[in-house]
């Protein structure tokens, strides 16, 4: 079964989800996702362990070789963006028992976890294939299997958050598949290998436009500044386990997807020589952190200020990328793992306070850390971590980005990521502010959020202060992942 | 519509040739155009032609929602079951060659199974979207 594994990493969420969505207990349905998910998480780290030994693995779908058949292919990029996702998904989905009991109907529980585990097999398949119509369809399946998600938000406004998704992620769709098609129509492959060894001697228009509409397809789904629009309202208004699980892993992976595309078909001498990528994505991913963070301080629904906040995290993480260089990569690798968990953390603090509250707006939170001390302690740990305290996951990766912006001669850009940086200190702070300073005023049977959600929470600020003090090994998978995307490794 | 009588006899008589075409796109996807989509669609089209003419309660009768929705989960599970089965039998996943002794047919046979259950989830989830469409704000259903 060992060198199944790759195909197993898909097809294990996605067998389990018709068989979550027939029972039709909640919570049997809850427990085949637990074990899909925790076995997805096994899996990965499998794969991880793998190729950190032996290189790429290499898997044919139906025994068609590649280039004719579908070929999944993992190496130190795709494993580790797989062991973040399905490392998110296994925390998330425990937590999922008591706050999905609270926010969503009886008869639509098995449902919803059956779009989880659909969402989960289309972000991991993402990761792990080789081919870019198999990509494409694997975006799809976790699209839409989002858009459903959002929209079972206990609010009714999660409809049309879920509508300006819906509609956003299908243009950002058919923008890739544009792309994938005039790709194809130069080149007559699918496979990225084979793309990339045959993309450079084709050139002309058709690939430039191919590249252009990928690259603001991905954009989109990844919620680059100014295509964010639809970001902030999905994040807020959807189901509390939806958000923490869609913030820590969908941008993730579509960022995986802006990589794999620009570095591993097109290449860094076509991107960024030929094409300039680098004065396209800079500007924006400063704008992102000061426009973003900025709006987030004004907010005054903490889930949407969170959300905001986000985006500015993405800008540090094309901030990276723009740099096109080991350090600035290996930064933006590193945020990938970091961000996952920072904001893990705080979107599931926020819903143990929408679990024992009933409200995540800001003057709900008053006085809130003499009622839920635990939550609110995680929410500053977290905002700590985001905002990059040393010993946390934040630094960690603020420092390789600043590291890399100074060894580029871009002193500006290193000035700007620390004044996202105090940003952040003012937005965390708000919220801490009427947490710990304000009397509180709610209802007198408000107590701590139940272990059940307690535990899973924890975990991340936990992983936030270990992976912040001992960085070897995310920094290490980082910097070999980094290397092999700009050829320049072992 | 059920007090038209031509409607009413025309559509039992359309009915199963819809369905009898359905199935003759399903299997004989192998050798011209169609497959499981096709088929899913055109079955469930049967049935929403029933539903038009007899009403929603009547085809509820005919085809229970636990019997769509069982469809739209089963078709997954029994492509999924036909990939794990080629690899029970040591070969890659959806590789149809160690289903049978020839080769031949084991990919026959692999193709015929895959695009059966395209076709019964295709079936089961169109028929689920035209019912929750058209049991929109009625109480009664």
């Amino acid at each position: 079964m060992i060198n199944h594994l790759p195909i197993l990493q898909v097809i294990v969420p996605l067998m389990a989800a018709p068989v979550a969505a027939l029972v039709r207990k909640r919570g049997v349905a809850w427990f085949i996702t637990v074990l899909a998910t925790w076995a997805s998480l096994a899996i990965a780290v499998l794969l991880l362990l793998d190729v950190r030994d032996g290189g790429t693995i290499r898997y044919a779908l139906g025994g068609w070789a590649a280039p004719w058949g579908i070929e999944y292919r993992v190496d130190t990029v795709s494993a580790y963006v797989l062991v973040i996702v399905a490392g998110i998904g296994a925390i998330v989905t425990p937590y999922a028992l008591l706050s999905v009991r609270r926010e969503i109907g009886v008869k639509q529980a098995p449902l919803f976890y059956s779009a989880l585990l659909l969402c989960l097999c289309g972000l991991l398949g993402i990761t792990i294939t080789g081919d870019v119509f198999n990509l494409f369809v694997f975006l799809e399946i976790s699209s839409i299997s989002a858009y459903a998600l959002i929209a079972m938000g206990p609010d009714r406004r999660a409809l049309h958050a879920a509508y300006k998704y819906l509609i956003m992620g299908s243009i950002g769709a058919t923008f890739i598949v544009i792309g994938i098609g005039m790709m194809y129509m130069m080149t007559g492959t699918l496979n990225m290998a084979d793309l990339a060894r045959l993309l450079p001697s084709v050139g002309g228009r058709t690939v430039t436009v191919a590249f252009a509409f990928l690259a603001v397809g991905i954009s989109l789904k990844l919620a680059l500044f100014p295509l964010h629009q639809w970001l902030p309202d999905a994040y807020a208004y959807a189901p509390s386990t939806v958000t923490a699980f869609l913030a820590s892993t969908a941008t993730k992976v579509a960022f995986y997807v802006l990589l794999r595309v620009v570095f591993s078909v097109f290449g860094v001498v076509f991107a960024f020589e030929t094409m300039s990528l680098h004065w396209a994505l800079l500007p924006l991913a400063i704008v992102a952190v000061l426009f973003a963070s900025l709006t987030a301080v004004y907010q005054g629904n903490v889930k949407r200020l969170l959300a905001y906040s986000s985006v500015a995290q993405i800008g540090y993480m094309i901030l990276g990328v723009s740099l096109a260089t080991v350090t600035g990569l290996t930064a933006g690798l590193l945020h990938l793992f970091n961000h996952a968990v920072i904001k893990g953390a705080l979107f599931l603090a926020m819903g143990a306070v929408m679990y024992r509250v009933g409200s995540v707006r800001i003057e709900a939170m008053q006085g809130l850390a003499k009622r839920m001390p635990w939550t609110m302690a995680a929410f500053v740990a977290g905002g700590f971590s985001l905002i990059g305290v040393p010993l946390t996951v934040g630094f960690v990766s603020k420092w390789y980005l600043v590291l890399g912006a100074i060894e580029n001669d871009m002193w500006l850009v290193a000035f700007f990521v620390l004044v996202g940086s105090l940003l952040a200190v003012a937005y965390i702070w708000k919220v801490a502010e009427a947490a710990y300073f304000k009397d509180y005023i709610g209802d007198l049977d408000v107590r701590e959020a139940p272990l059940g959600l307690l535990v899973p929470m924890w975990a991340l600020v936990v992983a936030n202060f270990y992976f912040g003090v001992d960085a070897n090994l995310t920094v290490g998978v980082a910097r070999q992942a980094a290397e092999l995307l700009l050829g320049v490794g072992p | 519509m059920s007090d038209q009588i031509i409607l009413r006899v025309a559509t039992k008589i359309i009915v199963p040739t819809i369905l009898l075409f359905a199935l003759y796109v399903q299997f004989h996807g192998d050798f011209g155009p169609g497959g499981g989509f096709q088929a899913g669609v055109i079955a469930a089209a049967a049935f929403v032609l029933y539903a038009l003419v007899f009403g929603l309660r009547r085809t509820h009768r005919v085809l229970p929602t636990w019997v769509v929705r069982t469809c739209a989960s089963a078709g997954v599970l029994l492509y999924g079951g036909v990939g794990l089965a080629t690899m029970i039998g040591g070969a890659e996943f959806l590789n149809y060659n160690v289903l049978a002794h020839d080769p031949e047919h084991g990919q026959h046979y692999g193709i015929l199974l895959v695009e059966l259950g395209v076709m019964i989830t295709v079936f089961g989830v169109m028929v689920t979207i035209f019912y929750f469409f058209a049991a929109r704000g009625r109480e009664d259903l």
